[in-house]
């Protein structure tokens, strides 16, 4: 009984860290994938703000999805949205509370690749090259509208052989990526503040309702798991019936057939219990086949 | 109890997770296969093309394949789909589901590889480089050239080495352009195969997950029982064996007594536990017969029941004749010559 229990609150308790290992295993893999990732802004005037808007904005619904896929509690909640009502009534709070849990562990990883592109900078220049008013640089103030959309398209790519060692394109990149980590630290700070405040002031606000509505999730999910672990056991048992019925009425053939023989004794049974009355390797064969071509029905009544 | 179900639920979640090892493991193989494989673009018109979709769709098919063939569960399924009738009915949605569930998990290597491949680039690259808008980004003044000439030179722009065109197109432009699509490309890829990887798993609940329940539990226990039935005939050919070879010694032994009848019978009152075990063969020589004739004749496959010490009729016919009259005879000769 103690083992039981032991064995129950390490489960409770490691759904929940499961989540949360999950959610940071996601939000380091983000991380490396942004290093990893080969970044080459196309430096031409109208591609240049959809690759870098795209790479900022796509991976992270891409990682939210993962969040949402990998998370075991989403498909609980859907469930407990979605079923009848039967004879169990359905509670909004406990689906509200399971939501919010589960939209702030997806959250986790998208947030982190926004805020590593804006810190890097990278993105931004990409992005926003093209649209910096030319007048306030020195190299680009003298040159026509035509020109100029070229060359600050250009800016991002310091290989470029126009661009290597012009000191414009170094200001502007300069300009682009002071404002990029102003507003990724400024979005770090907001964010932080925002959880600080929410997780201080939760107890001020319907405390017990969360107690409950928390017990109840989790008591859904224990649920669930243990239900899939009876059936488990339930189609193990409902097997080994099923073929033990199996065998004997294959023993019952055999006697059938057997019939000359006058002594088929309890001894005889007794003694080769294991081997169930099969004997023989033409009994073995066509209790084979027999396996095969006429598998048992799903009734051991 | 407690411990039974705990080692059931551990086989359970091993049989899945080791399936979601598996296929964790070939994702992490692929990504690897790609970093570890040498691309050579070949840089010529039309070869290009072909090499470059060549990698980009010959490996993810292997690795589909091959997702199914390490897969233990195609033979279940197989056996599921082929077997007669029989007196248990068979049920389609069951077999959709183990379709499914294999099937997805295939999958995944071969979605990694495309979409590391499209992100890297160098494929696009190799595979359209012939293709790039010359109006749009090539220079305003360039020769004038046949368009064989210029498709020569384009296929040239992934080998930076030997490239000759720089007054046609910039070689660094035309590589960022291209590989700006791909990573787009990329990008689009996997997004849509996770919104859809996300529809297939949220839309589930919403619409038919009694039915899920029964496909899901009847392919477990399809699986189980498969593994029971195979634990059983294992058991049930072990005592068969242990029977057989007892029978056989039984059967020298008895030779061997009758061969013997001059010797002393062993009293049967300190006949421990170990000379029971012998049965009846303790030299050398009597243990190189049952070898030998172990191998020459076999018994058949037919356990008699336990022979009657009463002289009866019945029981000399139930016996089968487990030794030929030729080792017999070898028996004879042998002895003879000690």
């Amino acid at each position: 009984m103690d083992r039981f229990r032991m064995i129950f609150q390490y489960f409770q308790s490691n759904s929940e860290s499961v989540m949360n290992g999950i959610c940071g295993l996601l939000a380091l893999a983000s991380v490396k994938m942004y290093t990893s990732l080969d970044f080459s802004c196309p430096c031409l005037p109208q591609y240049n703000m959809a690759y870098g808007l795209g790479i900022m904005f796509v991976p992270p619904i891409i990682l939210f999805l993962c969040g949402l896929i990998l998370n075991r509690q989403a498909l609980v909640m859907l469930e407990e949205w979605r079923r009848p009502a039967g004879r169990r009534k359905k509670d909004p709070a406990v689906i509200r509370y399971m939501c919010s849990s589960i939209m702030q562990r997806a959250m986790v990883a998208p947030v982190v690749w926004i805020i590593v592109t804006l810190l890097d900078g990278k993105c931004l220049i990409c992005a926003f090259s093209g649209s910096m008013d030319p007048q306030k640089f020195v190299g680009f103030a003298n040159v026509s509208t035509e020109q100029v959309q070229q060359l600050l398209a250009k800016v991002p790519c310091k290989d470029d052989e126009l661009m290597r060692n012009s000191t414009s394109r170094k200001a502007v990149s300069r300009y682009l990526r002071c404002c990029s980590q102003a507003l990724g630290w400024s979005i770090l700070l907001i964010l932080i503040i925002a959880a600080f405040l929410a997780r201080w002031l939760r107890p001020c606000f319907n405390q017990a309702t969360l107690l409950q509505a928390r017990h109840w999730s989790n008591y859904i999910d224990i649920e669930q798991k243990i239900f899939e672990e009876t059936c488990c056991e339930h189609s193990r048992l409902f097997a080994h019936k099923c073929i033990l019925h199996f065998f004997e009425s294959m023993q019952q053939e055999i006697r059938l057939h057997r019939f000359s023989l006058p002594r088929e004794g309890e001894e005889a049974e007794g003694e080769e219990g294991p081997l169930q009355g099969i004997t023989d390797q033409d009994q073995v064969n066509k209790l084979l086949k027999t396996w095969y071509y006429e598998k048992p029905p799903l009734d051991v009544s | 109890m407690d411990k039974f179900r705990m080692i059931f639920q551990f086989f359970q979640s091993n049989q899945e997770s080791f399936m979601n090892g598996i296929c964790g493991i070939m994702a992490l193989a692929s990504t690897q296969m790609y970093s570890a494989f040498d691309f050579n673009c070949p840089c010529l018109p039309h070869y290009n093309l072909a090499y470059g979709l060549g990698i980009l769709l010959v490996p993810p098919f292997i690795l589909f394949l091959l997702g199914f063939v390490l897969n233990n569960n195609i033979s279940m399924l197989a056996e599921e789909w082929r077997r007669p009738r029989g007196r248990r009915g068979k049920d389609a949605a069951v077999l959709r589901y183990m379709c499914c569930s294999m099937a997805q998990r295939a999958m995944i290597a071969p979605v990694v590889w495309l979409a590391v491949t499209l992100l890297d680039g160098k494929c696009i690259t190799c595979a359209f480089c012939t293709l790039v808008p010359l109006e749009s980004l090539g220079n305003a003044s360039h020769p004038h050239l046949s368009q064989g000439e210029v498709q020569r030179v384009l296929a040239r722009i992934p080998c930076k080495e030997i490239y000759n065109g720089q007054q046609l197109i910039a070689n660094e432009v035309a590589v960022r352009y291209l590989r700006c699509i791909s990573q787009a490309l990329g990008w689009c890829f996997v997004l849509l195969m996770t919104t859809l990887a996300f529809l297939v798993r949220s839309l589930r609940p919403c619409f038919s997950q009694a039915a899920f329940l029964k496909s899901r539990y009847w392919s477990h226990y399809i699986d189980i029982e498969r593994k029971l039935f195979d634990e059983t005939c294992a058991e049930h050919a072990r005592s068969f064996a242990k029977v057989c070879i007892q029978q056989f010694f039984e059967g020298m032994s008895t030779d061997l007594e009758a061969a013997h009848r001059h010797l002393p019978k062993k009293a049967p009152a300190d006949a421990g536990e170990a000379v029971e075990k012998l049965l009846g063969i303790t030299d050398q020589g009597t243990m190189n017969m049952a070898l030998k004739s172990w191998h020459r004749c076999k018994p058949p496959l037919h356990l008699h029941p336990p022979a009657q010490p009463t002289g009866n009729g019945w029981a000399g016919e139930g016996q089968p004749p487990t030794h030929p009259s030729a080792p017999r005879k070898e028996t004879a000769a042998y002895y003879s010559w000690v």
